[in-house]
């Protein structure tokens, strides 16, 4: 049998040196006169082990990382084609911890095969869940989405379901699906990983929701920074409609469906829906007043599902097993699993898909096993740019979209982002103004005018000039953007300087020793 | 890098662009990233021809054009070096990448340097959050940039 070698091709395992590994390797192979097969997988999400090579051996995969190339030479010496022991030895991938105690089901092809390879993907499930939506009534497959309790992942938590109903009992001849892979939220990767890693299960939960609400074309609108998830989707789709998974006759049934792939420009403010619509219309990305909800009056005027990465590329697995297996998994409101984005100063940073349930401090403390710099964590931005900033007073805030709101915090699109004792919150406070000022689309007051507004107040409390009214100041500012703000670009920035300001008030005192050494 | 095109070649290279999308429902978006590709910016004397050939108005066209962050009125430098200044990186020090790489290359964001070699520009998130601090350049993804990997970019780009 010829070895088989997997090297990551996912940008995070790239970005990484994944690409001068496999060269290394392929060089190796060459002058040992060796015969082996490089297979491009995708990451499996554990980013502190990447670039993580495997191989297939007779007892199954055995996993080695993070690879350096300076170890090539060594880990061929060591034998690793069969599995030998080398320093970099983590044995099989799906018994190194930070994987094992994962519930894959979104991603639980994720990382494994070529994300390229229809049949690497029907061998381990994939289609199941198109198969069975083909041979059912779309009412049939709206309730089975309905009953599995799946919510937007995107952020907002909506109930998949009850959009994809009402776009289903319009009348309209022409309906779309939009897939949001705009994901401008810092600490997020999950729908790039699962783009680059398993961008079938995407275009399969696409066609699943077309063949539900009946809409026969879709747009998949990512962002202009992941170059390397719109090649893949790309190939994807050209390899999907090859194969009758798209186009007139999906997987051989009169139900027609075909998609595009679009490339945002930069704009993060086109990660909320209706400005993305306006964006895909090649418009201006500017928030549009609601109602009339995208459901009845979406892109080009007609009814829109428009759905998150990842909430779509959930339905396969709800299609294939059903909504009470899928359901089973999660607590109160919060069903079925999400997968948490643990980034920023963290040892163990990447993906870990899970029930909900699980607690802040286990999160951080536990998976993430503490600071990459080994310094106490001070705070952890849950939800990305717009997301509360949690001391460590509230890491046991069970990760769940209602738990998180009654302490004034949100899970967005489940990225957390860990500071060490270093973090300066009245910094953190000001940029997040900053952030809204050079993202606002500029149509509401509140939001264009308050974040500048925000970042001129919040440098008079630096300098500590009249810090008491000052600060009065942005706490009435950041209830006019809550309150006044279109969407939640101005209308959740306060989230993170609210926050700042109530668990963190010694970084917000008047400091004139540092405003002296600056 | 494309040289900066004379104005009469604009016209017809933008017209081909306009004709291979104009098809595409909403083809605005693609058009000027067609048209960026072609030319390294969206030039001025583009806006009138989208303008005619999608039925718009110039001041439509020219809104969008600088509602988005990419499109360029000018060409950039021979190579582009974004740098994330988003959340996850700020944790990992961020800033003090950024101040270093605009001292080495004698640049703020948003400027070019002088011999044309390099833009330098902020970037809010690139996705590799797990892998902080990040950086793009030229396309290829960087991740965990420390002091050796910030000069091995600076030659790079000054080669």
């Amino acid at each position: 049998m010829t070895p088989r070698i997997y090297i990551p091709g996912d940008s995070g395992a790239l970005a990484l040196g994944a690409e001068k590994v496999a060269k290394a390797i392929a060089n190796e192979l060459a002058e040992r006169g060796i015969e082996a097969k490089i297979v491009r997988n995708g990451s499996r999400g554990a980013y502190f082990l990447e670039p993580m090579v495997e191989v297939a051996t007779a007892n199954g995969r055995v996993a080695y990382g993070p690879v350096k190339p300076s170890d090539v030479k060594s880990l061929f010496d060591s034998g690793f084609l069969k599995g030998g022991h080398h320093k970099r030895w983590l044995g099989a991938p799906d018994k190194i911890p930070f994987l094992a105690k994962q519930t894959r089901l979104t991603f639980a092809r994720c990382g494994i095969n070529d994300p390229l390879s229809l049949d690497a993907y029907k061998s381990l499930g994939g289609l199941k869940g198109l198969q069975n939506a083909v041979a059912m009534a779309p009412a049939d497959i709206v309730s089975q989405v309905t009953d599995s309790g799946l919510r937007g992942r995107g952020g907002a938590g909506f109930p998949t379901g009850i959009k994809w109903k009402t776009v289903l009992d319009t009348t309209s001849e022409r309906k779309y699906i939009v897939c949001n892979a705009d994901e401008g939220d810092s600490a997020t990767f999950a729908d790039r990983m699962i783009m680059e890693g398993d961008p079938f299960v995407l275009i399969e939960g696409m066609a699943i929701a077309g063949i539900a609400t009946g809409a026969t074309k879709g747009f998949v609108y990512i962002r202009s920074e992941y170059p390397h998830a719109v090649a893949t989707m790309n190939k994807a789709v050209e390899i999907a409609r090859k194969h009758g998974v798209l186009g007139v006759n999906v997987l051989g049934s009169p139900n027609a469906f075909d998609m595009e792939i679009r490339v945002g420009a930069g704009a993060y403010v086109c990660g909320e829906e209706t400005s993305l619509l306006n964006s895909l219309e090649g418009k201006r990305g500017v928030v549009r007043a609601k109602p009339p909800l995208p459901a009845i009056q979406g892109l080009f005027g007609k009814p829109t599902v428009i759905n998150n990465v990842i909430s779509l590329a959930s339905v396969p697995i709800i299609m294939d097993k059903g909504a009470a297996f899928y359901k089973d998994f999660g607590m109160g409101r919060s069903r079925g699993t999400i997968p948490i984005q643990i980034a920023g100063n963290v040892k163990q940073g990447g993906l870990f898909e899970t029930a909900f349930g699980l607690t802040l401090g286990e999160i951080v403390d536990d998976i993430g096993c503490g600071t990459s710099t080994g310094r106490p964590v001070k705070a952890v931005q849950v939800g990305g740019p717009l997301g509360a900033y949690f001391p460590r007073a509230l890491f046991d805030t069970p990760f769940d979209y209602e738990e998180f709101a009654k302490r004034d915090g949100l899970i967005g699109h489940a990225g957390i982002t860990v500071f060490d004792d270093t973090a300066d919150m009245l910094k953190q406070a000001r940029f997040a103004m900053e952030f809204c000022a050079i993202e606002s689309c500029g149509k509401c007051t509140p939001c264009r005018i308050g974040s500048t507004r925000g970042v001129e107040t919040i440098d008079r409390l630096a300098a500590g000039i009249e810090p008491e009214k000052n600060l009065a100041l942005v706490t009435d500012l950041c209830n006019t953007m809550k309150f006044g703000s279109l969407c939640a670009l101005g209308g959740f920035t306060p989230y993170p300087v609210m926050s700042s300001i109530t668990h963190f008030p010694e970084d917000f005192k008047p400091a004139p020793a540092r405003v002296a050494a600056e | 890098m494309t040289m900066q095109p004379a104005s009469t070649e604009i016209a017809p290279r933008t017209a081909a662009i306009i004709q291979e999308l104009k098809d595409l429902e909403g083809p605005l978006l693609p058009i000027l990233h067609g048209i960026q590709e072609e030319f390294g910016h969206v030039p001025h004397d583009a806006v009138p021809v989208i303008a005619d050939g999608l039925n718009l108005s110039r001041a439509e066209v020219h809104g969008v054009v600088t509602f988005y962050h990419d499109f360029r009125a000018r060409p950039a430098g021979r190579h582009v070096l974004k740098l994330c200044q988003a959340e996850a990186c700020q944790s990992m020090g961020s800033d003090a990448v950024a101040a270093r790489i605009k001292q080495l290359l004698g640049i703020d964001f948003h400027e070019t340097t002088r011999d044309g070699s390099v833009t330098l520009e902020p970037v809010y998130c690139l996705g590799l959050c797990a892998c902080s601090p990040s950086a793009m350049l030229d396309g290829e993804v960087i991740g965990r940039l420390d002091d050796e990997k910030i000069d091995e970019i600076v030659a790079e780009v000054r080669s």
